[in-house]
């Protein structure tokens, strides 16, 4: 994997970038940006330790 | 530079300052989008939301959904930086830098070190994906290890004085956690980021090939393991620039004598 020339590193790079893209739309198509705001605007009791 | 870099990080992923003071946390659509580093959405200055936090959120519902707009920023973010969040962009990561500049004794090589790394792999499959999966509505990484979510605690009770009765045992079991890895962060460098981070563990495995990678020039390296002695993350980045440990400190690069090692973006032209 190291000795990969950088020519095919770029292309498994935009590859993955493709994916994140897509996986991110796919995510807001099913209003899941909206789920991690409601979780992110209460606070999380697990997190700062009351349980 | 660098840690200007990170104190800028910080202060973005954390602008909402008056939070501090109010002990109330942001809750404006900004949330909506998870931020590169480790970075507790219940932080009263957080303007972000946690990604570690978002999916295992989504793993232990009640009701199963693939997690694929969190999934997706993590490996978008993984493949345009790598581990370079950690080294730039990660505010617990900036913490332990601060930590470590206090004078004390240090050590950064001992024997257990190359075990310890396998870690946080098993925190990443255990707590943030296993039992979360397996136990619904228990973010395991959050609730028993998080440091950074402790570090929220603490500024919420701080500020808000109706949190601090509901402080238990859980909180003081993360507090050790928290003080262990603060203490530990004195001696040796970015002890959670070696041994303990989900965050570090996924987006070490962009490393090889994330956008922003490390360039060695093997006609001008003259093997004199200047790198390898500044490495902290106990790597030889004449052998292997882009380990899946190294979290683009830079070190390397500044002690190069004959700047063979270079990172970033592009690769410099010969």
């Amino acid at each position: 994997m190291s000795k990969m020339p950088d020519k095919k590193k770029n292309i498994l790079t935009c590859c993955f970038l493709v994916l994140g893209v897509a996986l991110i739309l796919t995510g807001i198509f099913q209003d899941q940006a909206k789920m991690v705001l409601v979780k992110a605007a209460r606070i999380c009791m697990e997190c700062v330790g009351i349980g | 530079m660098h840690m200007g870099i990170q104190a800028v990080a910080a202060l973005i992923q954390n602008a909402n300052l008056k939070g501090f003071f109010t002990g109330k946390i942001y809750k404006g659509d900004l949330k909506k989008v998870c931020v590169p580093g480790l970075n507790c959405y219940s932080c009263p200055g957080a303007v972000g939301a946690c990604p570690i936090g978002s999916l295992q959120s989504f793993l232990s519902g009640l009701k199963f959904r693939f997690p694929y707009y969190v999934v997706g920023i993590l490996i978008f973010v993984g493949a345009l930086l790598g581990r370079a969040v950690c080294g730039f962009l990660c505010p617990f990561g900036f913490l332990q830098d601060l930590i470590y500049m206090i004078p004390f004794f240090k050590k950064n090589q001992f024997v257990l070190d190359k075990y310890l790394r396998y870690l946080k792999y098993l925190v990443l499959l255990v707590l943030v994906i296993l039992l979360p999966l397996c136990i619904p509505l228990t973010p395991a990484f959050c609730k028993y290890v998080c440091p950074s979510g402790t570090v929220s605690g603490i500024f919420l009770a701080l500020a808000d004085k109706t949190i601090r009765p509901q402080l238990g045992a859980l909180f003081h079991w993360k507090l050790i956690v928290l003080l262990i890895v603060l203490v530990s962060a004195l001696i040796a460098w970015r002890p959670f980021c070696k041994y303990i981070c989900p965050l570090g563990a996924f987006y070490g495995f962009f490393n090889k090939f994330a956008l922003f990678r490390m360039h060695l020039d093997t006609e001008k390296c003259v093997h004199c393991h200047a790198c390898e002695k500044a490495c902290r993350m106990n790597i030889d980045p004449s052998k292997n620039p882009n380990s899946m440990e190294c979290v683009r400190c830079g070190d390397c690069v500044r002690n190069c004598p004959t700047k063979a090692l270079t990172q970033g973006f592009i690769p410099p032209k010969k």
